[in-house]
């Protein structure tokens, strides 16, 4: 393609020069450096840096109680942490052998969807910033705030959320939660289609990503690819579909794919995957209706946390509470792996524990750090500029990067 | 999808490694199989390319410390099975003055940054890789900052031991 000139000739100028992209650029979304070999505008080679913000998650977590986990995985892609809040939930769960009610299922799978929107959005409308469409981004980011405040509503944080609790929620969504979450259902759509509209036959951004670091899907399975990214290769690949959680075999969606693996397949998957998150919201919302309205966490004293008041006036609930937070309660043996779909591909959680009170080894498959070691390799040859596009493609969080 | 039960999984690696891969149980379902790190790579690539498994997609490397243990490292790998929808975890267990395995970025491409990763943290030597340096911790770093000598709090703290607790 004229656009994009992919050099291979093996005779490049004799003086390279060195361009230090990052670490902190606008243009790289987060802390990390690439010292990119440039011949004119081509680059030659590339040498990834990361970890400007590692805080040593894993090691934290093997002196944390399980509960106090839930606020390290906010930090890791802090533009969808409920997903990661209950990605970890439900890992601990899976260990403990909780069930939750279908309610406490389609209530997470509310907020999963929502975070997912939001991540989504973010990365769709910064792509066409990075094209050089700053409308799209400013008109959709009031739908990014409407979603923080249903977060605000339901757990009454909005960025890193630490929302819910294992075993379901710490509080149940009130009538303000469930009529913003109607209006953003009922508004988001005319927005969304808009945007799409501006962005998706808009002839500078087409010609901007098309073609731009198309990547097939055998290299993107080698290079162990998860989320968006591979499934616009053609991958059809969704932890959602193939290994069901939270009760999502009860809905109907679609795994939208791609077909050329470049970055305009990758924005084309995330916007369809939007539709898809309001259709999940939509029938989760219908089957709410039908499920006992009261119920809003698994029936665990010992696990999940009594309300305060019951502490203060309850024998019983200051027994399990205290033994909650000391950490007294046995928990089995064993080792676990459990995955989500995250905003970026297959978010793992591999958890080995001891029987204590905290895990014995605790490990974040992340996937921002799987998909981004391709990127120096997939740069070479390629123009600067498209190289900007295809790492604002890749949707690289330096949280979940550096963990 | 789905036609590979753990049973027929468990068949086939017995009938062709018989003597070099023990089966460690099945938690949560997921078959965990033990090797030593002679066999690693030819089991890899056995459960990459067996047309019955298709074990394509490796999910993850990492590594855990067991200090009290004689063979004190276990490397730990993730495969799954995106034809047959199936996990796989393998284990590796290394001694501790001897941590040397051997790499598996010859088998996939994106076992690079997993298998740094694991030595930034762990110390443990990945034979043949192509670039093993530290990835997310400084480079001038000496120690291995996972292995559980070294605490993350002050080891002179006692407001948290168990026997305060009565346990």
């Amino acid at each position: 393609m004229q656009n994009h000139p992919v050099y291979t000739d093996n005779d490049p100028q004799t003086e390279l020069s060195t361009l230090n992209l990052g670490p902190t650029h606008p243009a790289t979304h987060g802390v990390f450096q690439n010292v990119l070999q440039l011949d004119g505008e081509r680059i030659v080679s590339g040498v990834s840096t990361i970890g400007y913000i590692h805080r040593a998650f894993e090691k934290i977590a093997e002196h944390r109680p399980f509960y106090q986990i839930t606020p390290l995985t906010d930090r890791l892609n802090y533009c969808s942490s409920p997903i990661n809040n209950m990605g970890w939930h439900m890992t601990v769960e899976k260990l403990l052998g909780i069930e939750t009610p279908k309610r406490v299922d389609y209530l997470r799978i509310i907020i999963m969807e929502l975070a997912r929107i939001s991540d989504h959005l973010i990365c769709n409308s910064v792509l066409a910033v990075d094209t050089g469409a700053a409308t799209g981004f400013f008109y959709v980011m009031e739908y990014r705030e409407a979603i923080y405040e249903i977060y605000e509503e339901v757990c009454g944080s909005r960025l890193t959320t630490n929302i819910g609790r294992i075993g379901g929620f710490e509080r149940n969504f009130n009538a303000i939660a469930f009529s913003k979450l109607r209006k953003f259902l009922k508004e988001y759509p005319v927005v969304l289609k808009e945007f799409e509209n501006l962005t998706k036959r808009n002839r500078i951004f087409v010609d901007r990503t098309k073609d731009v670091a198309a990547v097939t899907a055998e290299t993107a399975l080698n290079y162990s690819w998860s989320g968006p990214i591979l499934r616009a290769t053609g991958v059809d690949y969704d932890v959602r579909a193939m290994e069901p959680y939270s009760s999502y075999e009860d809905f109907e969606f679609e795994v939208p794919v791609g077909e050329n693996g470049d970055v305009y397949s990758r924005y084309l998957v995330r916007n369809e995957e939007m539709w898809q998150s309001l259709r999940l919201i939509e029938q989760a919302l219908a089957k709410i209706e039908k499920e006992p309205s009261d119920i809003f966490h698994a029936d665990v004293p010992d696990f999940y946390l009594p309300p305060k008041e019951e502490v203060y006036n309850n024998m019983e609930a200051l027994i399990y509470h205290f033994k909650i937070v000391m950490g007294e309660i046995p928990t089995p043996n064993t080792e676990v792996y459990h995955a989500v779909e995250g905003g970026n591909g297959e978010l793992g959680f591999y958890l080995v524990n001891d029987g204590g009170r905290s895990p014995y080894r605790l490990h974040f498959r992340r996937p921002s750090f799987i998909n981004y070691q391709m990127y120096a390799p997939m740069s070479k040859g390629m123009l600067l500029s498209d190289a900007i596009i295809n790492m604002s493609s890749l949707n690289v969080i330096a949280g979940e990067l550096d963990a | 999808m789905g036609k590979l039960t753990n049973e027929d999984l468990l068949k086939k690696i017995n009938d062709k490694f018989k003597d070099s891969v023990t089966v460690l149980g099945e938690p949560f379902g997921l078959v965990t199989l033990e090797t030593g790190r002679e066999q690693i790579i030819e089991v890899l690539t056995w459960l990459k390319n067996e047309p019955a498994l298709q074990f394509n997609y490796l999910t993850d490397i990492t590594a855990i410390h067991y200090p009290e243990q004689e063979k004190s490292f276990g490397v730990i790998y993730h495969l799954h099975s995106l034809t047959n929808n199936v996990r796989v975890r393998l284990k590796v267990f290394l001694k501790g003055d001897d941590v040397h395995i051997p790499t598996a970025t010859v088998v996939w491409d994106g076992a690079n940054w997993m298998e740094r990763e694991t030595y930034d943290f762990f110390g443990v030597i990945f034979d043949g890789h192509p670039d093993l340096r530290r990835i997310l911790n400084v480079d001038d770093m000496e120690a291995f900052p996972m292995r559980k000598e070294h605490p993350l709090e002050d080891p002179n703290r006692v407001d948290k031991k168990d026997y305060f607790f009565g346990r």
